[in-house]
């Protein structure tokens, strides 16, 4: 049981998040379009359990449609990362040595080379801020993870046996690939999936922060932060509430990823009882 | 230990206190002045640092806008309102110890006018045809017709005296006659004054002054609080301004400024060719809703693009009430029923951002969907204001008497109404005051009546001063920040 906990802890965490995303869908306390200036700025109350903000907006119903955009942007971001940086990674390791390795290996270093958060501002900056660029800009440092984790690992496994009887009986590098490699590196990128689904929320929030994620009146948690700085003396729960959210949401999916690690790696298990 | 450092800290500020006397000042304002030549930029903060303080014009604003004689003592108009004799006042240096005199004054009005200048304000020149230097301390200016504000355009920042023998590096080391001296600038930091110890009128109090630059509201709000800064001009959170009200060691002046804000509506631009729509825009916008939720209170709603504080202003508000029925029936007979979707592009102030999502719901209300999409002003003035690309913007016009800009067919929201042209062409031939008050009056409504942007409320400018500061101008009438009668109480 003790190695679940973690697992288990981050599992709720996310878990609670991602309901109050979808519930967001059918249903939130407070239509958030509708501005009800007379009310802003209340303390939590039975009515609004968050209070309300500057725009007299039912902060709970904020949250829970903000989670919806940082679960989304995160969601497809780390997708883009997967999408284009596994298959890299599995031909870089495919080819080992050759010039599209090379090409592959200098191409993520050069990703590596600038901070995340750089890359993203330059993006968005650049084409306009919304939350389709803010995305394409966290996508694309995700990238480089994918491709690394991918080829390191698929090296090792190159050298197995069990690679070795496919190769001998005629299949070719990409079915190799696709069908012996990938599947024995899954649950490292699902472990991996899951930390950088915590950073992209983490860049999506700081994104926002800035005013390059997306665009009001879609919340967010990041503009909602932000929103709320000159009024944290006034106000202290309108920066709270989104605050927590992005700590638990991230706190939940690092645990996550450790739990998942742990269940997966029985080395790792064995060696913590 | 708490008690003991709270004490000693007592102690430490009550020495302070008593030993300290105040001989500088240092105010914060929001932007840095991308240099220091007024006569070339259209950039406030040139103006807000610079007016009066270190550069002077033939007249100058006072505190409440009126037009008081600057470096010339007096004038003469002719019958006819065409010739202007300015008499300069006698023994004025400027800082670097050469003479101002009728040489400068032509020099500097020329420089202004002339086909190549970059002057950003060359309508206030417009109706000048010679400048002549009678003696030293007299010049003529002839205008090709009357100018019925031809001293209040003199008084601009615009049209500061500037010396043949330093415009070179004027961008950087600005030499005028005022009562303060250019000393240094840090770029992205701070630009400091030092008294003119030569200053022709009255010195100032001041020995120093120094400017430091402070656009983000919560640094703003850290600065005052650690009074780090002496006075805040044009304090950017309104929300925190009642906690300094409530602070003894601060005071709050909210005065007016020229500052009509505006959402400005591209009138070339389907569907707001259409009046109808334009005047369901108006019609769909709650202000006192705007006023609250944007400036926490600050600001006055208006009704068409005139100050408020204005003794010509007429109050039109009634013409756009807010009436969000009337709104959604003028947009079905305009052919909406279902409403439109246009983009909403709004600049960095709060009054905008904020402004921008209540206005933005409001029109929701009435079926007009808005994309917003925030920008930074070097993008705003690329895309809005001279690429003219943007269906409605948020923007305060904060020059003052500026209701001729609605006389520029090719100005960023692209009115164009020859009747409107005609009026202000007449307004700036008219000299009699009774006459002028009277078109301007007729301005007002037309503009008003033909809904050309929807005229939202006065910005009001917050100034946060330390106790003990005086002298400050709680009005904005241009943007000047005088410190010449600024001093600290004994």
């Amino acid at each position: 049981m003790n190695t679940y906990r973690n697992l288990v802890i981050g599992a709720t965490l996310s878990g609670l998040f991602v309901i109050a995303a979808l519930v967001s869908f059918l249903w939130v306390p407070y239509d958030i379009e509708n501005l009800n200036i007379a009310e802003r700025m209340r303390t939590p109350t039975p009515a609004h359990p968050l209070g309300t903000d500057h725009f007299g907006r039912d902060i709970l119903s904020m949250v829970m449609i903000g989670a919806r955009t940082s679960i989304a942007v995160a969601f497809v971001a780390v997708g883009i990362g997967m999408g284009l940086g596994v298959p890299l990674g599995l031909a870089a390791a495919a080819h080992k040595g050759s010039l599209l390795d090379e090409v592959i290996g200098r191409g993520n270093d050069l990703v590596f080379a600038f901070p995340s958060l750089l890359i993203a501002i330059l993006i968005t900056a650049t084409f306009g801020p919304s939350a389709v660029n803010a995305i394409i800009a966290i996508g694309i440092f995700n990238v480089p993870v994918f491709a690394r984790l991918t080829r390191g690992s698929a090296l090792s496994l190159w050298k197995r046996e069990f690679i070795m009887a496919a190769r001998v009986s005629g299949k070719t590098t990409v079915r190799i690939s696709i069908e012996h490699i990938l599947p024995n590196l899954s649950n490292l990128l699902i472990v991996q999936g899951t930390i950088q689904f915590s950073l992209a929320i983490l860049a999506e929030a700081a994104l926002s922060y800035v005013g390059l994620g997306a665009q009001p009146p879609t919340p967010s948690w990041g503009r909602m932060l932000a929103d709320s700085q000159t009024m944290i003396s006034l106000a202290p729960h309108l920066a709270l509430a989104p605050g927590l959210a992005i700590v638990f949401t991230v706190l939940g999916l690092n645990l996550l990823g450790d739990g998942l690690r742990d269940v997966f790696d029985p080395r790792l298990r064995r060696g913590r009882t | 230990m708490n008690v003991k450092t709270l004490t000693s800290a007592i102690a430490l500020t009550l020495a302070a206190g008593a030993t300290q006397a105040e001989t500088g000042l240092i105010v914060g304002i929001q932007l840095e002045p991308p240099h220091l030549d007024p006569t070339s930029a259209a950039a406030g903060a040139i103006d807000q640092v610079l007016y009066s303080n270190v550069f002077e014009g033939l007249t100058r604003f006072g505190p409440d806008g009126s037009v008081n004689p600057g470096l010339a003592e007096s004038w003469e108009i002719s019958e006819d309102g065409l010739t202007y004799t300015f008499k300069l006042h006698e023994g004025v240096t400027f800082h670097d110890g050469t003479t101002m005199d009728a040489d400068d004054v032509v020099f500097s009005l020329d420089r202004a006018r002339a086909e190549d200048s970059a002057n950003a304000q060359k309508a206030l020149f417009a109706e000048i045809k010679t400048v002549e230097a009678v003696d030293p301390s007299t010049v003529r200016v002839t205008l090709s017709s009357a100018n019925g504000s031809f001293l209040f355009n003199m008084a601009w920042g615009d049209a500061v005296i500037v010396a043949t023998e330093s415009i070179e590096d004027i961008k950087t080391m600005p030499i005028g006659t005022g009562a303060f001296k250019f000393s240094n600038w840090v770029q992205g930091d701070q630009i400091e004054l030092v008294r003119n110890e030569n200053y022709w009128g009255t010195p100032a109090s001041l020995e120093s002054a120094t400017f430091k630059f402070i656009s983000d509201p919560t640094a703003a709000f850290a600065a005052m609080m650690a009074e780090d800064v002496d006075v805040f001009y044009s304090y950017p959170a309104p929300e925190n301004l009642p906690q300094f009200e409530a602070d003894p060691r601060f005071e709050v002046l909210v005065g007016s400024s020229e500052g009509e804000t505006i959402l400005s509506t591209n009138n070339l631009m389907e569907p707001f060719t259409d009046i109808r729509v334009r005047k369901a825009l108006a019609h769909a916008i709650d202000r006192q809703a705007i006023i609250d939720g944007a400036m926490f209170g600050l600001g006055t709603p208006i009704g068409t693009h005139f100050a408020p504080h204005n003794p010509d202003y007429v109050d039109l508000t009634a013409n756009s009430q807010y009436d969000p029925e009337l709104a959604k029936s003028l947009l079905a007979e305009a052919g909406y029923p279902d409403g439109f979707t246009t983009t909403l592009k709004l600049p960095p102030p709060s009054y905008a951002r904020r402004g921008g999502e209540i206005i933005a719901s409001q029109l929701r209300a009435v079926g007009i969907q808005t994309e917003i999409s925030n920008l930074e002003w070097a993008q705003w003035l690329e895309q809005v204001f001279r690429g003219k690309d943007f269906g409605l913007t948020i923007v305060s016009h904060t020059e003052p008497f500026d209701i001729g800009i609605y006389a520029r067919p090719d100005y960023y929201f692209q009115y164009d109404n020859p009747d409107f042209q005609k009026l202000i062409a007449d307004l700036t031939a008219e000299t009699d005051p009774a006459k002028r008050s009277e078109l301007i009056a007729m301005a007002q409504t037309i503009i008003s009546n033909d809904y050309v942007n929807v005229y939202l409320f006065q910005l009001a400018v917050p100034t946060v001063v330390k106790a003990g500061v005086q002298g400050i101008w709680p009005d904005a009438p241009t943007q000047a920040i005088d410190l010449t009668v600024v001093s600290w109480s004994k």
